[in-house]
């Protein structure tokens, strides 16, 4: 299969940072560096048309290292066209600079994923937990948080 | 000196009109909104990280939980996921491909139906309320028909349906979507040209085609504002491609576009649905997947094979390759996303969804702030939000 459109002109444009191309089932997920993330955010929506931040959110892959990846689900409106974005985090370091600046709709999906995961935005304008109460302890999305919740018998149904 | 202070009210999350439990917290100059600050979260039941225990087929209960004005179309964005996940989306049988279609436009009629009952209720028309959930329960019974249930009803599989559909539903579902065009000139009849549902909503709720997309609006909200897709006719599914059907957008912007456009809609469903039932043959319900499809029942009492087969996917499941994929459909209110990771296991090691009501919500602060509070109502309505999957 051939390459997406967008990953050449993405290695043009930040070859440093492009970790990982990948294709899966027809869809095309590129990794980059956190640290590029905005600009590179930037460039997509400015540049190639990615208009449209689909769904934003973070993924904890205990036991390996980094630890989280923050997953972009992008689309572009006029091309009718998907593209996946990953940047990996790391569990001593779990932030990541915001990108509500490029589509505002990342405002409640960062707040949602800093709630359930626990990667915190640089620079989020109203970092607060969205679904959880503003005392709760813990990020229940992340592995090590037991299904049942905190201080209860574990889970005594089938883990398939 | 007289000093003029705003005043901060509480709405919700025990307020009729919110549509759930949604707490709106407002700051308010006399009528007017200053400011909108909604919370939500009042309905997690941690659907996503439930779904990290399950095999693939027991999530599938799990999605009719989310919207539950529109279960099949919950059901449909996630066995699409999984069927491309297992890469089996072209092993689909037609007939399974048509039905899903049919139930999915049903689901979004039903879906509208009780977006207008609300909607009408709150801005002060009652009868439309009771008209629309007269017909509403027409598909309901369907529905029960079909799957055994009136709104959870957890019928499709990954592969196919769990069930053929039961005999005389073709026509019957023919005779109901034969009479509901006439029932939605009723309700043109009793708001469209009426001065007070005018009033209320013209003019109301107004956002950009640029603000809407960049706060994430999908589905009616975001046609109304003059932005034409549709994910049925753009990125097409379970053979959406075979069907004409025209999408409806408005450039207006406001409540009275969205309502309109959403009437459309339900018209449109149901040339959807005339087509679909035309072009629906006989033939398998179920992928020839015998690793992921349960057998037919008497496989499985009179051979070996089938009898293992069943036993290994009701007990253990079946498993993916690792990978991770995204689907998006467009169901009633807007995109719905599932995105599905899986590590080579029998149950998904992330799910993602992403729930249009969410994000839909996240444009109500702008939509409303300097608005009167009269229209916060309006634009929650017209917004057409569900709680059961903005909390998930």
């Amino acid at each position: 299969m051939s390459e997406h459109a967008a990953v050449g002109k993405l290695k043009e444009q930040f070859a440093g940072a492009i970790l990982e191309v990948a294709e899966f089932r027809g869809e095309t997920t590129v990794t980059v560096q956190k640290e590029e993330i905005v600009a590179i955010a930037s460039f997509l929506k400015q540049e190639l048309g990615y208009n449209f931040l689909c769904d934003l959110c973070g993924v904890d892959y205990l036991g390996s290292s980094p630890r989280f990846m923050v997953v972009y689900n992008l689309y572009n409106i006029a091309a009718k066209d998907r593209l996946r974005i990953k940047v990996p985090v790391a569990e001593n370091d779990a932030r990541v600079d915001t990108v509500s600046g490029v589509w505002a709709t990342a405002n409640w999906h960062e707040r949602e994923c800093w709630d359930l995961m626990g990667i915190s935005f640089n620079n989020h304008p109203d970092l607060r937990r969205i679904l959880l109460p503003a005392d709760w302890v813990g990020h229940p999305l992340r592995k090590d948080y037991p299904l049942q919740g905190p201080d209860r018998a574990p889970y005594q149904g089938r883990l398939s | 000196m007289a000093t003029t202070e705003t005043m901060t009210i509480n709405m919700g999350p025990q307020h009729p009109s919110t549509h759930g439990v949604l707490q709106l917290i407002l700051e308010l100059d006399g009528e007017v909104v200053k400011k909108a600050t909604p919370h939500i979260g009042f309905l997690h039941r941690g659907v996503e990280k439930l779904s990290e225990y399950r095999t693939y087929h027991q999530v599938i209960p799990l999605t009719d939980r989310l919207d539950y004005l529109a279960p099949m179309s919950n059901n449909l964005g996630y066995v699409l996921a999984v069927e491309k996940l297992l890469g089996i989306t072209e092993l689909i049988p037609e007939r399974a491909k048509r039905v899903r279609v049919i139930m999915a436009e049903l689901t979004r009629i039903k879906s509208h139906l009780v977006w207008l009952a609300t909607h009408a209720l709150d801005i002060g028309a009652m009868t439309v309320f009771l008209y629309c959930f007269r017909e509403r329960e027409a598909i309901i019974d369907i529905y029960e028909k079909i799957s055994g249930a009136r709104m959870t009803s957890n019928y499709f599989r990954v592969g196919g349906l769990s069930a053929d559909l039961p005999a005389g539903m073709e026509q019957e579902i023919r005779s109901f979507v034969a009479t509901m065009p006439g029932h939605v000139d009723t309700y043109e009849g009793l708001l469209t040209g009426n001065k007070i549902w005018q009033k209320r909503t013209i003019g109301v709720g107004r956002i950009s085609a640029e603000d809407a997309i960049d706060i994430g609006l999908s589905g009616p909200a975001l046609r109304g504002s003059g932005v034409d897709w549709d994910l049925r006719r753009d990125n097409p599914y379970s053979g959406y491609e075979d069907y004409e059907f025209v999408v409806p957008t408005s450039t207006e912007g406001d409540t009275f576009a969205r309502y309109k456009l959403r009437l459309d809609e339900i018209r449109e469903a149901c040339k959807i649905i005339n087509q679909a039932l035309d072009k629906l043959q006989a033939g398998p319900i179920l992928a020839d997947a015998p690793k992921i499809c349960l057998p037919p029942k008497k496989d499985v009492v009179n051979t070996i094979e089938g009898l293992i087969h069943h036993f290994k996917i009701v007990s253990e499941g079946f498993k993916t390759e690792p990978g991770e994929v995204y689907q998006g459909v467009e169901a009633p209110k807007g995109e719905l996303g599932y995105y599905l990771i899986s590590d080579g296991g029998n149950h998904p090691y992330r799910m993602k969804i992403r729930p249009p009501s969410f994000v839909n919500l996240q444009a109500l602060p702008q939509m409303v702030e300097g608005a009167l509070i009269a229209d916060v109502i309006a634009t929650i309505g017209t917004l057409d939000i569900v709680l059961g999957e903005i909390d998930r």
